[in-house]
């Protein structure tokens, strides 16, 4: 279990859960990010910019504190192999 | 540039049909294909902010409503708020839709089919449009077309909007579509939700709030706890009891303990459980329906994306790109410009040989010709700069911008969003003011409109030009370098203004930044050159029209009263002096004497004004009058070279080239903006603050620019 803001770029991970208010977790998951979600960091904006993630085939982006808000598990096959 | 929707069109014995879809779905692309009108589209979120209306091609009977683009039926900012209100009958003395054309982006087909099921549910005729197949095929997928329709139980047909594919097939399901068969919701949160939402439904049929058929979905789009958000005046104006009721459902089940707003653990409110329930549904749906092809080849946009969000080439690209766009505007317009000087100074030489000296002639020459004339010389300028701004919005490019800017806006209290309408400012305000509906929050969105026009418009542009390329020598990069620092020190001074006022007036947390990053699109050659002539024309139409007015308002006060004909025989000046501008301009010359300007420049700025342009066309005014006898047609780049104070110093030095530049960047001389911004923010506070605020800070700063400039003996003569 790991935060979004902290997965590495490329790895796969599977949302848990969102720790952010009521209205900010329900624009996030409109936007597909939903427990049991897959999602990818694709990359990172620069100078501690916001992230960008690879969600039901679209790139998201949010800002770090609120990836931070939200619990991912990393994929298994990929733990292992790395 | 207002966009006013369209003059109704309503009539009892028409079809209204919205138009409803996902940001970047190819919505407005689609629009226009099915009303051929030109509307503006571009490759980023909140291009359509704002309802429009259009006929259906060779159907006057059917009309079609484009809707803002939206992620979900809850609205989060006022362009989603038109949207939703548009679709619910909530829109002022306007009912419901008659039908709805829902547009899918068939390459993000999941989280398209979110709002695209929250739409057919209203249970109004529906057809689903799934926009961009192309892509999907291209990738190698599959989609099943007809099995979505019977899974939804409304017609879907596959279109491409841009080359047109599946637009006629498209044009007769709306022609022939029909209520659905009401039936249930497919998808499920669990009895506690479908209890609450019942009962709100109930009571939303009770109250008539929105048709009997539409209640069960609005009532679960009413779990939302944006519904009790202050700012949302259509949910403000709810029954009490309805109030209530949803106050019940968003609140847990027991009072909860002391001191504890406790933040939503996941899946703890119905809303996210509704949100869960379906997007589950949707997985399922969307695998049965797509067929995904094996392989997974990196696209191109990913490719870009590495080099364009890169922390050094991301910053040298966009700095870049600005350095091209001006250098086009200075080297690539050359000839054409010159071309444009050379026929104006023909037609006056022409009308001036023709009509014989006097009055109706002078008007004409000195006033029409040399105030419109001097200001439509730029029009090749203009659109050089449109059509750089077409092609990066179309290509999705502005996305990343604000991706990459975001840290940035995030420290002076902004969103990374908020860039996008500075970044179209370069084109003009008012659109770009039009552009922060789709920021969330009001101080945000204020504080966004309040610098926008601090942002260098294609107004400033002549007046850059001519100042650059009279008095600035002939290296090209030395004028592209002064011009990017006139653009420079507007995007500064918007960004600190902003922080200022976000810690001060607008005092607010940072926005969350939650933005989709569109693909990036090969920006289509016709959609720009479009895109650039729709915005140019309204430069022609502005010189055609206020600027014309103001000439020959100009032009009047600078040939009345007439002096004797003994006094200009010996003294050209004459004339102007002693006339009604000559009088004005004196008793203005203490006040910007300090800047370095006389008082022509302060007749042309006060002229300003009305519109930035008018200071061109009043040089133009000012040095066709004045010139008197020696009337020979040389450009107004030349002409303002040689004029002088009364002691025989030069009055454009470059100095004062750079002080006048410097007022233009910071003081707020457009009329629309300010009636704009009246507009949107409904009262004339935010827009007397704007402009009061601006126009000190301009004269402040060309103050410190000339005195210190003077002090330092720096740029004190034409080269």
């Amino acid at each position: 279990m790991t935060t979004l803001d902290r997965l590495e770029i490329g790895r796969t991970a599977r949302i848990a859960g969102l720790t952010v208010d009521g209205n900010r977790a329900t624009q996030l998951m409109e936007m597909g990010m939903t427990p049991g979600t897959e999602v990818v960091v694709a990359r990172v904006a620069p100078f501690g910019g916001p992230i960008d993630v690879l969600v039901r085939g679209y790139h998201l982006s949010l800002r770090k504190c609120e990836a931070g808000r939200i619990t991912v598990m990393r994929d298994r096959l990929e733990d292992a192999l790395a | 540039m207002i966009v006013a929707p369209h003059a109704s069109l309503a009539s009892s014995d028409t079809k209204l049909i919205a138009l409803i879809g996902n940001p970047n779905s190819g919505k407005t692309t689609l629009f226009n294909r099915l009303t051929g009108l030109r509307h503006k589209v571009a490759n980023y979120p909140g291009v359509t902010v704002e309802r429009r209306e259009g006929r259906l091609n060779g159907r006057g009977d059917h009309r079609l409503l484009d809707l803002p683009g939206c992620y979900s039926l809850t609205p989060r900012s006022l362009d989603q708020r038109i949207a939703r209100d548009a679709l619910f009958g909530w829109a002022d003395g306007t009912p419901p839709p008659d039908a709805l054309l829902v547009v899918v982006d068939a390459s993000n087909l999941e989280r398209n089919l979110f709002l695209a099921t929250q739409a057919v549910e209203l249970n109004l005729p529906t057809v689903i449009a799934c926009n961009m197949i192309d892509i999907v095929r291209k990738r190698g997928d599959r989609l099943d077309v007809n099995r979505l329709a019977r899974e939804l139980g409304v017609p879907v047909v596959g279109t491409v909007a841009s080359t047109g594919e599946g637009i006629d097939a498209l044009r007769d399901a709306l022609e022939t579509v029909t209520a659905p068969q009401p039936h249930a919701r497919r998808w499920s949160a669990g009895a506690r939700l479908d209890a609450s939402a019942a009962r709100v439904a109930a009571l939303l049929k009770t109250h008539r709030i929105v048709p009997e058929t539409m209640a069960d979905a609005v009532a679960v789009l009413m779990l939302s706890p944006a519904v009790l958000d202050s700012d949302d005046a259509s949910f403000a104006d709810l029954p009490p009891q309805v109030r209530s009721e949803l106050a019940g459902v968003h609140r847990p089940p027991l009072p909860p303990p002391a001191d504890s707003p406790a933040p939503d653990r996941d899946g703890g409110s119905p809303s996210t459980d509704a949100v869960q329930a379906r997007y589950r549904w949707l997985t399922d749906l969307s695998r049965g329906v797509l067929t995904r092809a094996d392989r997974f080849a990196p696209a191109l946009s990913e490719r870009i994306d590495r080099i364009v969000t890169h922390r050094v080439c991301g910053m040298a690209i966009f700095i870049g790109l600005m350095l091209i766009m001006l250098l086009a505007v200075f080297s690539w317009a050359a000839p054409l410009m010159n071309a444009i000087d050379w026929a104006v100074g023909r037609l006056g030489d022409g009308v001036a040989s023709l009509l014989g000296p006097g009055a109706l002639c002078d008007l004409l020459v000195d006033g029409v010709i040399a105030g419109v004339g001097n200001v439509v010389v730029f029009f090749p300028q203009i659109c050089i700069l449109f059509l750089f701004i077409a092609v990066l919005e179309d290509s999705g490019y502005m996305a990343r911008v604000a991706f990459v800017t975001d840290r940035l806006m995030s420290k002076v209290g902004l969103h990374g969003r908020s860039f996008i309408p500075l970044l179209s400012s370069f084109a003009c305000a008012v659109p770009a003011i039009l552009a922060t509906r789709t920021i969330e929050n009001r101080r945000d969105r204020i504080a966004t409109m309040m610098v926008a026009p601090l942002m260098s418009c294609s107004a400033r542009l002549p007046i850059y030009i001519i100042l650059i390329s009279a008095l600035f020598g002939t290296s090209v990069w030395l004028k592209v370098g002064i011009l990017f620092a006139m653009y420079a020190l507007g995007l500064v001074t918007a960004l600190l203004v902003a922080a200022v006022l976000k810690r001060t007036l607008l005092r607010g947390p940072t926005p969350a930044f939650i933005m989709e990053l569109p693909p990036y699109r090969m920006p289509r050659p016709g959609a720009a050159i479009r895109s650039m002539w729709d915005r140019s024309k309204l430069f022609l139409t502005q010189a055609g029209s206020i600027i014309l007015a103001m000439s020959v308002l100009l032009w009047a006060l600078a040939y009345f009263p007439r002096a004797p004909e003994t006094a200009t025989a010996s003294d050209p000046g004459a004339q102007l002096r002693q006339s009604y501008m000559g009088r004005i301009g004196r008793t203005l010359e203490p006040a910007i004497k300090p800047l370095g300007f006389d008082w022509k420049i302060g007749v042309g700025l006060t002229a300003s004004f009305a519109a930035r342009e008018v200071f061109v066309a009043t040089m133009g005014v000012v040095y066709g009058v004045g010139d008197g006898a020696d009337e020979q047609s040389t450009p107004l780049r030349t002409q303002i070279t040689s004029a002088t104070w009364p002691d025989g110093r030069k009055v454009f030095t470059p100095l004062v080239g750079v002080s006048l530049m410097v007022f233009y960047v910071l003081a707020c001389q457009c009329m629309s903006t300010i009636a704009v911004v009246r507009r949107e923010t409904n009262g004339w506070r935010w827009p007397l603050f704007m402009f009061t605020y601006m126009t000190v800070l301009a004269y402040v700063a060309s103050f410190v620019v000339y005195q210190g400039g003077q002090a330092l003996g720096l740029l004190l003569h034409q080269s």
